[in-house]
């Protein structure tokens, strides 16, 4: 009994882990860019949030509807003015500036902010659940993983059914051809952020409802994210959520093993099927 | 040996304090301020410790005594190396007199350290004393080699005062004695989990079992094999030292999943006001220690303000709510006070350390004297300690939460409010 509720727990987090890798997926899939910066960009959705929170009276899911479209804002605004500007052959320049943008959006939020302990209150709900039988889920944990679930479906649809997704998919594959064809890069870059952003509201959503954040939590959140968008191979967005449920069931069997394992088991997991299939599970495109 | 002092001793005779006039000045004119060094983490994830430091400081420079001081602030930025490089800073490049250094083991122990290598004469505290003491030695694991210091000098409580709080609260309330451990892997967690000298033989000293899963990471997303395991030892006790987001995390998995224990005390994670607010309904009774409290029955010798005062004057100056650190900084500065009215030159390391040892003073934490009373020898002529007592959050029905002192056997001189009351 306790090793199916494990692995149910071990789901639930990884719908959490996806939803932390959706936007570095897209984003990485589309640009081949690692941003540094993912994690402190979640942090800095959940304080836009809670301002949103504390200025309406809203509750958070409402707050988070007002905060997305000025992340989309913010993310298309970074790409045009500041990544853009690197984006090139190289692929370390960006991965400095990402680095950067790190550290002046911690010591920013932590200057604005303060470094007090802030939390998404949102009721009742936090601490609700229902018995399944044998296991007893929270409401919370099941939330964030249906969120997971349709923030990757969305993205999907867009990717595979729109002309917006046609142009993500080019410019993936090859800038210089794409913007033969009448497709500009950059644009295409700065919308993808944003969308990125966008996911990153929703995923800074459950974190901070899930959990206490202050302005120097982000960078332990890049690392899972990460090795799910890894695992689930470049471009692969169902592959991403895969990888995030691979990564929290690891976690969740290591840690009931013993609580030191926890981490461990998930990295490697990491590991073992970068072993196995070195370009991850479901590689979209061909590097 | 040369050391510093010696070096710079026979540098002033020698009319190499020429070379560097700003170094020496202030020490050789009569009449100068004397110079304060103070590092403390103000940013970080460790900078709520420091949030009264501006408060502080300006109100002690204010009063009467605080007109002969200057001082020179520093922030470690939660980081030790970075504590350590600042604390050298202080030393050579600011001159200072005295050291202060508050806040957690990750500030106390590099500047302390720094110090003591430097001949700097140092005063320190809020950090327990085993880590500070024990942490600073060549090599913690063997007490037969541990040295006391020259120039570092600690005011504190450790853990053999948490322990008792701890236990004095419990004993308050009819439980099966079965104690569910939180330690996480780093210093705090290490030292509370040590199955030989942590917390889990003073516990089983008054018949409570301790169940310790484990060591996690910080951070942690997930808690279902604690609560597991707290579950198959039908524990009805949590105590642990957590940081704040875990503890929210462990807090509302554990409701989801129907764990819900008569008694939660924990160390760190409820600290400060904001981060029980954090917790809602769920932060209404936790409990936990409590060092310094606008109910404590102290007085400053520097204004003559009662903790209520202090407290009071914080959240009107500031507009926030008062916290334990509050106390502390302020004490701080009244030892190093007290201490430099008690020397003749404040350029004299040896005569300013001997001052300190000799302290015997009434502080807004109690007394301050570095007399080894409650202390083991090795570690006696350095560390002092400070009265504990336990106390309990009570949620106002504004969802604001004030911190009731519900247990006062280890420091009858400070008042009980109430009485500990179980979790819903």
């Amino acid at each position: 009994m306790i090793w199916l509720d494990t692995i149910v727990q071990g789901l639930l987090l990884g719908g959490l882990y996806a939803l932390f890798a959706a936007g570095l997926s897209l984003v990485f899939g589309i640009m081949r860019l690692v941003n540094l910066a993912h994690g402190d960009l979640i942090v800095f959705a959940a304080f836009l949030i809670l301002v949103v929170v504390q200025m309406t009276g809203l509750n958070p899911f409402l707050g988070a509807l007002i905060a997305a479209p000025l992340l989309f804002a913010f993310g298309w605004l970074v790409q045009r003015v500041v990544l853009n500007r690197v984006l090139g052959k190289d692929i370390l320049p960006p991965l400095l500036v990402t680095f950067g943008l790190s550290i002046a959006l911690q010591n920013g939020m932590l200057e604005v902010f303060s470094a007090d302990s802030q939390r998404l209150r949102a009721g009742p709900l936090e601490s609700a659940s229902v018995d399944l039988g044998p296991v007893t889920v929270g409401i919370m944990p099941l939330l964030t993983f249906a969120s997971a679930v349709m923030v990757i479906f969305a993205l999907n649809q867009i990717f595979y059914r729109t002309a917006l997704g046609r142009a993500f998919r080019a410019t993936s594959d090859d800038p210089v051809t794409a913007s033969l064809m009448g497709i500009n890069p950059a644009s295409v870059f700065a919308i993808a952020t944003g969308l990125a952003m966008v996911t990153v509201t929703i995923a800074a959503l459950f974190l901070g409802m899930r959990s206490n954040f202050d302005p120097s939590i982000g960078p332990a959140r890049l690392i899972f994210a990460f090795e799910a968008v890894i695992i689930g191979g470049l471009g692969s967005l169902w592959g991403t959520l895969l990888g995030g449920a691979i990564i929290g069931v690891a976690q969740t069997v290591g840690a009931q093993i013993n609580p030191e394992w926890q981490i461990l088991a998930g990295h490697l997991a990491f590991l073992a099927v970068l072993l196995v299939r070195p370009r991850g599970l479901f590689p979209r495109a061909v590097d | 040996m040369i050391t510093r002092r010696k070096l710079l001793r026979s540098g002033a005779a020698t009319g190499l304090a020429m070379a560097a006039p700003g170094l020496f000045a202030p020490a050789i004119a009569q009449g100068a301020k004397i110079r304060l060094g103070y590092v403390s983490p103000q940013s970080g994830p460790l900078a709520g410790f420091a949030e009264s430091d501006a408060y502080n400081i300006d109100a002690f420079l204010a009063s009467s005594a605080g007109a002969n001081f200057e001082v020179i602030v520093k922030d470690s930025q939660s980081d030790p190396n970075r504590a350590a490089a600042v604390a050298k800073e202080l030393i050579v490049d600011d001159g200072i007199n005295l050291m202060l250094v508050a806040s957690t083991p990750e500030t106390t122990n590099p500047v302390a350290t720094t110090c003591e290598a430097e001949g700097m004469p140092v005063i320190s505290t809020m950090a327990p004393w085993q880590p500070w003491f024990i942490g600073q030695q060549g090599n913690p694991g063997d007490p037969a080699s541990w040295k006391p210091f020259n120039y570092a000098f600690h005011y504190f409580w450790g853990l053999e005062d948490v322990i008792a709080v701890f236990l004095n609260m419990w004993n308050q309330i009819e439980t099966n004695k079965q104690v569910g451990g939180l330690f996480p892997n780093d210093a705090d967690g290490n030292a509370w989990g040590d199955p030989n000298v942590g917390v889990g033989p003073g516990f089983a000293a008054q018949g409570y079992t301790l169940v310790d899963p484990g060591r996690f990471q910080n951070l942690n997303d997930d808690f279902s094999s604690q609560i597991n395991a707290f579950k198959a030892a039908n524990a009805e006790i949590v105590t642990g030292v957590v940081i704040p987001p875990d503890f929210t995390t462990f807090r509302n998995q554990a409701l989801q999943q129907g764990f819900n224990p008569r008694i939660i005390t924990v160390a760190k994670a409820i600290l400060f006001p904001q981060s029980v607010e954090a917790l809602g309904e769920a932060g209404n009774n936790l409990s936990s220690e409590v060092w310094w409290s606008a109910q404590h029955p102290f007085k400053s010798s520097l204004t003559g303000q009662s903790a209520a005062d202090l407290a009071a004057d914080f959240t009107a100056k500031t507009g926030r709510p008062w916290t334990q650190p509050i106390g502390f900084i302020h004490s701080l500065f009244e030892v190093a006070t007290n201490v430099m009215g008690r020397v003749t030159d404040a350029a004299d390391g040896d005569a300013v350390a001997a001052a300190i040892a000799a302290t015997d003073m009434n502080t807004m934490v109690g007394k301050v004297a570095w007399n080894g009373v409650g202390m083991p020898p090795f570690a006696a002529a350095n560390v002092c300690k400070t009265p504990l007592v336990g106390g309990q959050w009570r949620r106002n029905a504004d969802g604001t939460f004030a911190l009731v002192i519900v247990d006062n056997k280890t420091a009858p001189e400070i008042p009980a409010a109430g009485t500990m009351e179980a979790l819903a």
